[in-house]
């Protein structure tokens, strides 16, 4: 179980970007996290996997716990040989190495099962083994979200975090990104999903939270999310109804948190 | 023509010694994008430690050996006044390493002293003579093949290793290196290290042929140069930058005597010519990559 419990983040010693945060995801689910731009999704991504000491970011409550033992103080190295690996938003491939080479990269911390892992990798993504020689800067945005998240599965994670893996890709392409993932959840990797794409990410969710300024303002199952009027207006686009309720969910959201 | 081809081989020579100087500076440039200054003190004291050394091991353990100490020097200096400074602007650490240098380079002239110091090469000013009366000094030869060695040994290693493949993912993109769970700070290490390592055989081989004296820093004023037109992050550039340089160096110290207007020591500055004439061709260097761009 990977779990966060109450998570306070600072950037600069002066921005209070999570503000008591807790969320927790079952080993070999699926777990959707949404929310409007700035929301803090991405700052809790890089609280769980170590990075966020490269943006002057620092934890200063709460705790993010792996099995029960807490991960939050260890660096991006140790947390990436416990099994939770972060595939980041816009792909951050390599653009100078080949395909293969960022594959190989991925196992930094696994040298031991490599060749094993580069095969079970090239038979999840066809479209790399057939590239694994070309430099990565030249695929397309699809190949190299998909070597994104390859090199991520590579040091065999059991817990992977997704952040926005369907950013600028185009609808069959984020179908393609969709079925990826429940495949991989499927091997037994649980999934923490932060997407801007509420439709996609709560289709094969189990769970789902939705994040604003800083907070978790609504925790169901993502069946009840998808079904949820707020949700429905805010996230998939449905507005039917008056400004009134509007405000009411900005007050809901009050008692919420 | 017998002179031309003496003073292109000695400008080979000579040019590989910048070449190893000029892939220190890479390597560290590379992985911290600081161009360190401490390199031409790491040069000196390798050479120096060599002449120490050279006693009880020979000269080519000896070599060994200060390569491998002057890596752990380099390696130490990295921790103690490179590694608090991640994160700050680049000139700073830059000046910080131009005090490394100034600070390692008194204490090793110290360990100098009055006496004339050799590194007790085996090749001193020996030559072979080729068919056609050219003659080769043997310390030119041993100089290319140790270059071509290094760099044999360095291309595996970026190339093939873990280690190596991770340096280079770094020197891309460190955040995304993190995330793979690359220590960037051993990264920073290592390139120092490495650095340190390859200005130790660079400055040895300098003193080849002469003794080491306080003003051999000097020589690695010349990787500037080579480093620059061979495109700053480039290793490749950096060895063939540094073979031009040699090269040219040397054909202008052959023939500078039939132009007496330009002064009688006008090869000094030709590797700053050279740089001048190749940046206003290719402003990011003969080799220097401008970013891998899907078009």
């Amino acid at each position: 179980m990977l779990r966060v419990q109450n998570l306070e983040v600072v950037y600069d010693d002066v921005m209070l970007v999570l503000r008591g945060v807790s969320l927790q995801v079952p080993p070999g689910r699926i777990v959707a996290l949404l929310g409007a731009n700035g929301a803090g999704k991405t700052t809790l991504l890089r609280a769980l996997s170590g990075l966020l000491g490269v943006h002057d970011g620092a934890i200063t409550k709460g705790a993010v716990t792996l099995d029960e033992k807490p991960i939050h103080r260890l660096r991006p190295a140790a947390v990436v040989r416990r099994g939770v690996t972060q595939v980041m938003e816009g792909r951050r491939t390599f653009a100078e190495l080949t395909v293969e080479e960022n594959l190989r990269l991925g196992a930094h911390t696994r040298p031991k099962g490599r060749a094993e892992a580069l095969e079970r990798m090239y038979g999840l993504f066809p479209v790399l083994a057939q590239r694994r020689g070309s430099v990565a800067g030249y695929l397309s945005g699809g190949e190299q979200q998909m070597l994104a998240m390859g090199r991520a599965l590579m040091s065999d994670p059991a817990y992977l975090l997704l952040d926005e893996p369907s950013l600028g890709l185009a609808p069959r392409l984020v179908e393609q990104v969709r079925d990826l993932i429940v495949q991989i959840n499927r091997a037994g990797t649980g999934v923490l999903l932060v997407e801007q794409n509420a439709t996609m990410a709560l289709s094969i969710a189990e769970h789902g939270y939705v994040l604003e300024t800083g907070k978790v303002v609504l925790d169901k199952p993502a069946a009840e999310l998808l079904a949820d009027d707020d949700i429905r207006e805010f996230y998939l686009g449905r507005a039917e109804r008056s400004f009134r309720d509007v405000k009411h969910y900005k007050r809901r959201k009050r008692w919420l948190s | 023509m017998k002179d031309f081809v003496e003073s292109v081989l000695r400008g080979i020579g000579t040019g590989s010694v910048y070449a190893l100087l000029g892939l220190g500076f890479v390597i560290i440039y590379k992985a911290t994008r600081v161009i360190s200054f401490a390199q031409p003190a790491f040069m000196l004291a390798g050479a120096v430690l060599v002449t120490y050394l050279v006693g009880p091991l020979g000269f080519f353990l000896g070599l060994a050996a200060a390569a491998v100490l002057t890596g752990g020097l380099a390696l130490g200096v990295e921790r103690l006044a490179v590694r608090p400074m991640i994160g700050r602007p680049v000139f700073t650490v830059a000046i910080i390493t131009l005090g490394i240098d100034i600070a390692v380079r008194v204490v090793v002239n110290a360990a100098i002293g009055l006496d004339v110091r050799q590194v007790g090469d085996p090749w001193g000013l020996k030559v072979w003579k080729l068919p056609g009366g050219v003659q080769v000094e043997q310390r030119h030869v041993a100089m290319v093949l140790t270059t071509a060695v290094l760099i044999a040994l360095l291309f595996v290693f970026f190339r093939y290793t873990r280690t190596g493949l991770a340096m280079r993912a770094a020197s891309y993109d460190q955040e995304a290196a993190l995330a793979q769970g690359v220590s960037v700070g051993a990264v920073f290490a290592l390139s120092w290290a490495l650095a340190g390592a390859l200005a130790a055989v660079a400055g040895t081989f300098a003193a080849v042929g002469g003794s080491v004296s306080e003003s051999l820093w000097l020589i690695a004023l010349t990787a500037l140069p080579v480093i620059i037109l061979g495109g700053l992050d480039s290793l490749p550039g950096a060895v063939i930058g540094g073979l031009a340089v040699g090269t040219v160096q040397e054909l202008t110290a052959t023939y500078q005597g039939s132009l007496p207007w330009l002064g009688g020591n006008i090869s000094v500055v030709t590797p700053y010519v050279v740089m001048f004439l190749v940046l206003l061709v290719r402003p990011y260097g003969l080799f220097g990559t401008r970013e891998v761009e899907r078009v």
